[in-house]
């Protein structure tokens, strides 16, 4: 395990690096597919078509071609950008569709008689959602949400793989290929940091889904 | 035409007003912003043949050759797919079985590779089945079809193969008690109770979630261009890219090409559940199709 011991710090850093594409991201993800979420539950029709159409296009893209399309196919549409922007462009995007899936079936989850029983006691459009459809939805939200952020947390180190210099991935990456560590405690080390990552916010998001469950 | 939603009424005159004029607003908008994106394409030359040929115009000098590459790539893809969800569906059931019939002690190390495989990103694993594996010394080039095919495979079996494992839990837990008791009353051992009458019937609430897998395998094998050369879908895409310098027109036909395999896969997937949840009533499976999880998250 030298590799990890003697590398410690690029391991650090690679991490932090990991952890900011990863809040970039989240926060970029979630507006976006909320935004999009909004678009398809809308009674406008041309926004309907434009969520379906989004959330069909990048859900049954690989994150990879996504990626590859940021970070060649947009200079040369004069977008110049670092990698690390179109690196978590593309995580936006894709993530953007799962995001909007996930509130979507939420809110259809709240069954109708829901709504119509706030309307009949006078509540307004503003109310009902307010009092009555959003905090049910939010709690069918939460498991997938939480699985979907999860998901994107370990998609980070696509981005990473993709070039986003000092991440935890392309650290590794760096110490077989340029200053000829062996793979195996290398790839250990990485595994460790995700995991270091991933299990937390599972477990984290396991006490959450306990709190908001509720008895249907 | 907007399908009855919780969120409204039907609409009266003044809400149906108000929604002809949204549909106006956002089709300008969306308009505009088309028209931003074409002019802007149109001023970078990306609508010219130059660019398109190779790929759209069987006249042209390169179409064979790209297209070839990409045929060729799909195969790859579609290959590597399929090996590692018959693995994965294969090895998953028999840790799901394993969790299923040992104890709590004997659960435990179950519990943790499905932790750990499930926490780690599917690009790290490829790695390890693709880079690291060789090193260590494990022979996968012997092998048919090569080592990083069965890298490839094997990174991702390891992860789909702990989903596949708590699709399969779930699918068992998810059928009554009595069709084991009576099972096991009618003198089938426990082996026999889970492999004649728990298994088939869970496979069967099961193979939506299974079909809905397939899509994330296939859109995870083109993570093999970060870690070695192997001549799927995207690699292929990437070499066209790097001889004929038109990534926007590649990237954008090999989208279209994941698009249409994972949505038909996707509609056959809606299809199945939908015929199932009419029929499923006797085993009392029948799963509200909205509020269901959606397996792998998006992986």
């Amino acid at each position: 395990m030298d590799a990890v011991t003697e590398n410690l710090d690029d391991y650090v850093s690679g991490f932090l690096t990991s952890l900011s594409i990863i809040l970039w991201s989240l926060v970029g993800s979630l507006v976006l597919g909320m935004l999009i979420a909004a678009c398809r539950v809308s009674p406008v029709p041309p926004l309907q078509r434009f969520g379906a159409f989004w959330v069909t296009t990048f859900r049954n893209t690989p994150l990879s071609v996504v990626l590859f399309f940021c970070a060649f196919g947009l200079p040369e549409l004069g977008v110049i950008r670092s990698f690390f922007f179109f690196g978590v462009l593309g995580l936006v995007l894709y993530t953007s569709a799962f995001v909007c899936e996930a509130v979507r079936s939420g809110i259809n989850s709240v069954s109708a008689g829901q709504a119509e029983a706030a309307r009949s006691i006078g509540l307004n459009f503003t109310q009902s959602l307010r009092f009555v459809v959003l905090p049910q939805a939010l709690r069918t939200v939460v498991p997938p949400l939480g699985s979907v952020i999860i998901a994107m947390f370990k998609n980070s180190a696509v981005v990473g793989a993709f070039g986003v210099g000092g991440d935890l991935w392309s650290t590794g990456l760096t110490l077989t290929s340029a200053r000829g560590y062996e793979t195996l405690p290398v790839f250990i080390g990485v595994a460790l940091g995700f995991l270091l990552i991933t299990l937390p916010a599972g477990a984290l998001l396991h006490v959450i889904e306990r709190k908001v469950a509720i008895a249907r | 035409m907007s399908q009855q939603s919780v969120l409204y009424d039907a609409q009266g005159p003044r809400a149906q007003r108000r929604t002809r004029i949204g549909t106006v607003v956002a089709l300008l908008v969306l308009a505009v912003l088309a028209f931003v994106v074409v002019r802007r394409l149109v001023e970078q030359g990306e609508f010219t043949m130059e660019k398109w040929g190779p790929l759209i115009n069987p006249g042209n000098e390169a179409f064979d050759a790209v297209w070839r590459l990409l045929l060729e790539g799909v195969v790859n893809t579609l290959k590597a797919a399929a090996i590692a969800m018959t693995l994965s569906i294969v090895l998953g059931t028999l840790i799901a079985v394993a969790r299923l019939s040992l104890g709590r002690t004997g659960r435990i190390p179950l519990i943790g590779l499905v932790e750990v495989f499930r926490g780690l990103p599917v690009v790290v694993l490829v790695y390890f089945g693709v880079r690291v594996l060789p090193d260590v010394g494990v022979p996968l080039d012997e092998l048919p079809g090569g080592a990083v095919l069965w890298g490839l495979v094997i990174g991702l079996t390891a992860y789909n193969m702990v989903i596949f494992a708590e699709v399969v839990r779930a699918g068992v837990e998810s059928l009554p008690r009595g069709q084991r008791e009576a099972a096991l009353a009618t003198g089938l051992t426990n082996g026999q109770a889970m492999r004649l009458v728990l298994l088939p019937q869970a496979f069967r609430v099961m193979l939506p979630a299974i079909i809905s897998q397939l899509v994330v395998v296939l859109k995870d094998t083109s993570l093999v261009t970060f870690v070695a050369n192997f001549d799927e879908l995207l690699s292929q895409g990437e070499s066209i890219r790097r001889n004929l310098d038109n990534p926007i027109q590649t990237f954008i036909v090999i989208a279209l090409m994941y698009i249409a395999i994972n949505y038909a896969l996707g509609r056959l997937a809606q299809y199945l559940e939908r015929r199932q949840s009419r029929t499923a009533g006797e085993a009392g499976t029948a799963a509200d199709e909205d509020s269901r999880v959606p397996v792998g998250g998006g992986a």
